[in-house]
């Protein structure tokens, strides 16, 4: 047998080990390549592991991103040059999803801003980190200081009991509301807890000296509602939830309209401009790109993977760009770009599996509810 | 009848010239939950080593090859309905195909059970 299409992303360099490996394999964890690191791709198996978060609560390991915090006078000014979201208007512990923009608005990256004590704190992928590091270092000004907090973990604790495991040990987490952040005490440990991640259900992401996490990490799976959750199921997870996995369906070449992303341009910068790409990405979100990031819900039972072209008779119109079985759907979805005039929900198109026509339906993302605590939603 | 065993972890019980294949134990533990399998449709003719079947599991989609050349008599209808027969009973319900040995003598140099679980414990 051979991996036709397999999730691992080896790099050139040997994978890294990151501070819980020694605590993974120790808890059964297959460990894959990925991004440059080793990590665990699964424990019990993805199903069940999918199956636990949405239920209860998983502890994903997610050291592999980079922990930024940019720092100095007119930090906002300069971030908003390369990102187009309102990093002025960012409140002290609020967080908001951004993108990194190319000269021509291409995606160099998605990632999450956060207004913390010491400064913005940044976090981007795994894979493009020292990418981002270097353009964000060639463009902001010598007085911006940016500094990468390797000695840190990060921790996601994700699903709809998450709130109650978490808030055992740090009292207090159970204040915050989707998309806000903040310092919370673990004894003496000060951790930076923001509520938010990346599987569509309620959730916390938790960074944590590195020294500290192993135990951190014991003591939360020691809680009854929390077990270790791979990579595997953070993709399936993400993948239901419409969530977009850099690298698979956002890339330089695709700017944040025909990504599905317009939320991200916020609402003075559509009027201001003055971020990478701003006329094109402007025109796109005033006259409607020429191709757009859809969800796919397939006919039968084989999955349809990120390759796959879709056609709508003779004729290519797009392509996936991620796609599997979604355990809690219970059937095999996809996400892919399709040119505008096939992108309406309700579509029908034919997906091209080992050469065979799969009948495959455009739909509205995501393809199971998000379930965010947000602030001022019925509880 | 004969089971043989190859390195690419499938496994072939051999009954005069007829056979039946399907994956081992050790490859449905390293492929995980399967989620979908596509087996030959019988009379499909077969080359040792060629694509045979697919199998695909949550996250990955993988090839069978054909352990040896023949002539697909049956696929397992059972696995369009509970693919994931393969991870419950690999050895057994879970089979892939069933076919005509081309050349038996193909089954010459394929490991037996004792030899595959060596083979296993190297890896």
């Amino acid at each position: 047998m051979s991996d036709t299409n397999e999730i691992e992303e080896s790099t050139t360099d040997a994978p890294l080990a990151l501070p819980l490996d020694a605590w993974h394999r120790a808890r059964g964890a297959r460990m894959v390549a990925f991004a440059g690191y080793v990590m665990p791709i699964q424990y019990d198996g993805i199903m069940a592991e999918h199956l636990w978060t949405r239920e209860s609560a998983g502890l994903f390991d997610v050291s592999h991103m980079g922990q930024l915090i940019l720092s100095g006078e007119g930090v906002d000014a300069a971030l908003e040059t390369l990102v187009p979201g309102d990093i002025a208007a960012l409140a002290e512990g609020k967080q908001r999803y951004s993108l990194l923009l190319s000269e021509d608005g291409g995606i160099l990256d998605d990632l999450m801003i956060t207004r913390a004590p010491m400064g913005l704190y940044v976090v981007v992928n795994g894979a493009v980190k020292w990418d981002d590091i270097a353009h964000l270092r060639e463009h902001l000004p010598d007085e911006i200081n940016i500094s990468h907090l390797e000695d840190r973990a990060l921790l996601a604790l994700q699903g709809p009991k998450a709130v109650d495991a978490l808030k055992r040990i740090v009292p207090g987490v159970d204040t915050l509301f989707f998309m806000e952040a903040g310092s919370f005490f673990w004894g003496l440990e000060p951790l930076w807890i923001s509520r938010s991640g990346y599987t569509g259900e309620d959730g916390f992401e938790i960074s944590i000296p590195a020294e500290h996490v192993a135990e951190f990490a014991d003591l939360l799976c020691a809680q009854p509602e929390v077990k270790p959750i791979g990579l595997g199921a953070r993709d399936s997870l993400r993948l239901e939830a419409g969530l977009p996995l850099y690298g698979h369906d956002l890339d330089p070449a695709t700017d944040p309209i025909e990504g599905d992303l317009s939320f991200a341009i916020s609402k003075r910068r559509r009027t201001e401009g003055g971020f990478p790409g701003s006329g094109r990405i402007l025109k796109a979100l005033a006259n409607g790109a020429a191709r757009k990031r859809v969800g796919l819900l397939i006919e039968g039972k084989m999955p349809v993977r990120e390759g796959a072209l879709l056609f709508a008779g003779a004729d290519v119109v797009g392509e996936v760009t991620s796609g599997g079985f979604a355990p809690t759907v219970n059937a095999p979805i996809a996400m892919g770009f399709v040119a505008a005039p096939h992108s309406a929900s309700g579509t029908n198109l034919e997906a091209e599996v080992r050469g065979k026509r799969v009948p495959v339906t455009v739909t509205t993302l995501p393809f199971v509810p998000h379930h965010y605590h947000r602030k001022g939603a019925a509880q | 009848m004969t089971r043989y065993f190859t390195d690419e972890h499938e496994w072939i019980d051999v009954d005069g010239d007829s056979a039946t294949v399907g994956i081992t134990d050790y490859a449905q533990g390293q492929l995980g939950d399967i989620v979908f399998v596509e087996t030959p449709d019988a009379g499909k003719s077969l080359t040792k080593g060629g694509d045979a079947a697919v199998v695909e599991s949550v996250k990955a989609a993988s090839d069978v090859y054909a352990p040896v050349s023949g002539t697909v008599t049956e696929g397992n209808p059972a696995l369009a309905d509970d693919p994931a027969l393969v991870n419950s009973d690999p050895e057994g319900e879970g089979w892939f195909f069933k076919l005509m040995l081309a050349d038996p003598s193909e089954l010459d140099g394929l490991m037996d059970a004792a030899a595959y679980k060596a083979f296993v414990a190297g890896l």
